[in-house]
């Protein structure tokens, strides 16, 4: 009880901070099931949600079933995968560089898979979507690769030169891009419409093909995650605490190359989901990383979701790109949300 | 490193520290600077030597020389030179503002503004013929650098606005400045995807900030915002230094904070968006260029002179490449990524092999 007491006036002190719970986790995943219902019966041809649960299960080869398993099916998995993969990355990101504008495509993962792409198309002639996601992957890797050994000293990677050697791949895989791209209005035709970032037109063998490389990074986000509370306080006191900081640092970098080179590769930069869904979710459940980890990934998954959705709506029956809307509905959002609440600092 | 960084400079009742490597750095980079703008002068289809460049540019000269080297040109070296300066000095102020290396004037949305007012302007407008846009004749012409201009002012005006919430506080800037600049860039993609692939290639040559064809009526607006800013600037360098330190600290070393923040975002904005409306974006410039002249001079923030000069010497530098040395043409903005990328990774590279040997 005196404990109780004790910690209550400290709440109103700070009343942006929050704790993770297990419900609000439960809610999340609540939401995301429901986002994803939602995206298998809303589109040009809308629905009922009792049809889509219907033929969901046993394909019985009728419009509804081919709408959904041939269409929708494959773009909400994908929205999904890609929002998780996006939110995790974010926040280990931002958690590893200790930098509140940091975000994965910093790790030049997005400019090395756009490059490569690039390339693919200008010299290669691939013009199918699986083709573009093999290189987009080993370009995402390949770069990500680079920055890592750039930004790093023997003791690990060093948050500030990681963010600069990122900065700087990036920035000279974009001349490299823009040179081919300014070049060749052929490629440009083609390349605009992958680099905005869609989920639509994608079949499931995408997201096979990039599943494996999720699922390792993920585990990579599990096993760096409970450490990066320590590493907030810097290197030196986690070190004296038991941790090895260039172990965790290297294993939530190599987390967040897999995670955000994927999502890359099954549907195009979709920027912004990895900048912003961990102030989201920071403020939905404070700062500490053992529920800000997951609470960002579901984020990131409804977010993603929930935009798709949206780009399917609202200009019926063509469709807005989920990057487009992603940026031109959570740009505003965004700046609305820093403006009402005090920011938490990492 | 053993080197002073600066000296106690006395005069009678007065003194003050005088940053030794920065000024020599500085010094070395315009030597450097000069060379190049002379070499830049003397390349081109019509080659002269580089002493008859330096005698026409001191008055002497014959017609045609003078002809070749003044009217067609100096105005195109001196907008890079101007540019370069401008965008150095705005990445300098931000970076040093926000106290993030991250900060430059691209990633508060400024840049994303002009290039959706300028890009808009290109497809509605339908550059490529055919008529039919809404923006057409004279107003086309005068509308790329007004409208990129207008973009980047409207856009820094939201932003100060939005961030404003009793005071300016720096994150919540950074962040607003952020989700402005994803919207508008998120504006620039739909409009690409949605316009003819001519006007696509052409907003694309924009987007990538191009130096070709500059005359003096590109120049002029920069020189002028550089003149009536760079003093602002340097009044402000004494906020600036305190302000590193924290919001509190600087206020009690007696600086204004809110005016002072407010100066150096005027200063940044302004600079940024005269440059962005006369050459495009040459979005890595701000960002690269004071942590170069950072890493050249050491300190505890990116130098201001320095920067401009680093500025100056990247964008002179990337008109000459693109002009004498590539067999094809590419726009500025292109080339200078190509070389500050690698030569800040350089830098990053011997500074942490330093620090682990």
């Amino acid at each position: 009880m005196t404990s109780s007491i004790a910690a209550e006036p400290a709440a109103p002190a700070s009343p942006g901070v929050r704790r993770g719970s297990a419900r609000v986790l439960g809610l999340l995943v609540l939401a995301l099931v429901a986002a994803a219902l939602l995206s298998l019966a809303l589109g040009s041809r809308a629905l009922p949600i009792g049809t889509v649960i219907d033929v969901l299960f046993h394909d019985d080869g009728s419009e509804a079933a081919t709408i959904v398993h041939a269409l929708r099916i494959p773009r909400t998995v994908l929205a999904i995968a890609v929002g998780i993969a996006l939110g995790v990355a974010g926040a280990l990101m931002q958690g590893h560089t200790r930098n509140p504008l940091a975000d994965p495509g910093l790790l030049g993962v997005e400019a090395g898979a756009s490059c490569a792409v690039v390339i693919a198309i200008y010299s290669l002639g691939i013009h199918d979507l699986a083709g573009y996601a093999w290189f987009a992957m080993a370009g995402a890797g390949v770069a990500a690769v680079a920055v890592f050994a750039i930004g790093s000293t023997r003791a690990g990677p060093d948050p500030v030169s990681l963010v600069l050697a990122g900065a700087a791949v990036s920035a000279l895989l974009l001349a490299i891009t823009q040179a081919i791209v300014v070049r060749d209005s052929e490629t440009l035709d083609a390349y605009r419409f992958w680099v905005v970032g869609s989920a639509s037109g994608r079949s499931l063998s995408v997201f096979w093909q990039v599943l494996p490389f999720l699922l390792v990074g993920l585990l990579f986000a599990a096993m760096s995650t409970p450490g990066l509370n320590l590493l907030q306080l810097g290197d030196d006191v986690a070190a004296s605490l038991g941790l090895t900081p260039w172990r965790q640092k290297a294993l939530g970098i190599a987390a967040v190359m897999l995670l955000a080179g994927a999502a890359t590769a099954a549907c195009g930069p979709v920027g912004f989901v990895g900048l912003v869904v961990p102030h989201l979710a920071r403020r939905l459940g404070g700062v500490d990383y053992r529920w800000l980890v997951p609470y960002a990934g579901l984020l990131g998954g409804l977010l993603v979701v929930a935009t798709d959705i949206v780009g399917r709506l609202v200009v019926r029956p063509a469709e807005l790109q989920v990057g487009i809307v992603m940026a031109l509905v959570g740009g505003p959002a965004f700046v609305l949300l820093v403006r009402r609440t005090r920011m938490l600092k990492l | 490193m053993a080197v002073l960084h600066a000296a106690p400079l006395r005069l009678g009742a007065l003194s003050w520290l005088v940053p030794l490597r920065a000024a020599l750095v500085s010094l070395a980079g315009l030597g450097l600077l000069f060379l190049l703008v002379a070499v830049d002068l003397s390349v081109g289809d019509f080659p002269i030597p580089v002493s008859d460049v330096v005698s026409t540019l001191l008055g002497g000269g014959d017609e045609g020389q003078r002809f070749i080297v003044m009217e067609l040109r100096l105005p195109q070296t001196v907008v890079a030179v101007a540019v370069g300066a401008a965008l150095g000095l705005a990445g300098a102020l931000t970076q040093t503002l926000a106290r993030n290396p991250l900060a430059s004037p691209d990633i508060l949305g400024v840049t994303d503004g002009a290039a959706f007012g300028a890009v808009a302007v290109i497809v509605l407008s339908g550059a490529s013929g055919y008529g039919g846009g809404l923006v057409t004749g004279r107003l086309q012409e005068l509308g790329l650098p007004l409208a990129a201009f207008s973009g980047a002012m409207l856009t820094a005006l939201l932003l100060y606005l939005l961030s404003w919430r009793r005071g300016l506080d720096m994150q919540r800037l950074v962040l607003v400045g952020i989700g402005l600049g994803a919207a508008l860039t998120a504006g620039t993609s739909y409009l690409l995807v949605n316009s003819r692939i001519q006007d696509a290639a052409s907003a694309q040559v924009w987007l990538s900030g191009s130096l070709n064809g500059r005359g003096w009526e590109h120049g002029r607006p920069v020189l002028l915002t550089l003149a009536v800013l760079l003093p602002l600037s340097l009044l402000l360098v004494r906020s600036l230094n305190a302000m590193l330190l924290g919001d509190d600290a600087a206020r009690g070393l007696g600086v204004r904070l809110q005016l002072a923040q407010l100066g150096v975002l005027v200063a940044a904005v302004g600079l940024t968006s005269v440059s962005v409306a006369a050459v495009g974006p040459l979005e890595f410039v701000a960002f690269v260029v004071p942590q170069v002249a950072l890493r050249l001079t050491g300190g505890s923030r990116p130098p201001v002179l320095a920067s401009m000069v680093a500025g100056g010497v990247l964008v002179v530098g990337a008109d000459l490449l693109t002009r004498a040395v590539l067999p094809f043409p590419l726009p500025a903005g292109i080339v200078t990524a190509a070389i500050g990328a690698p030569y800040l990774i350089w830098l990053l590279v011997r500074a942490n092999r330093r620090r682990t040997a």
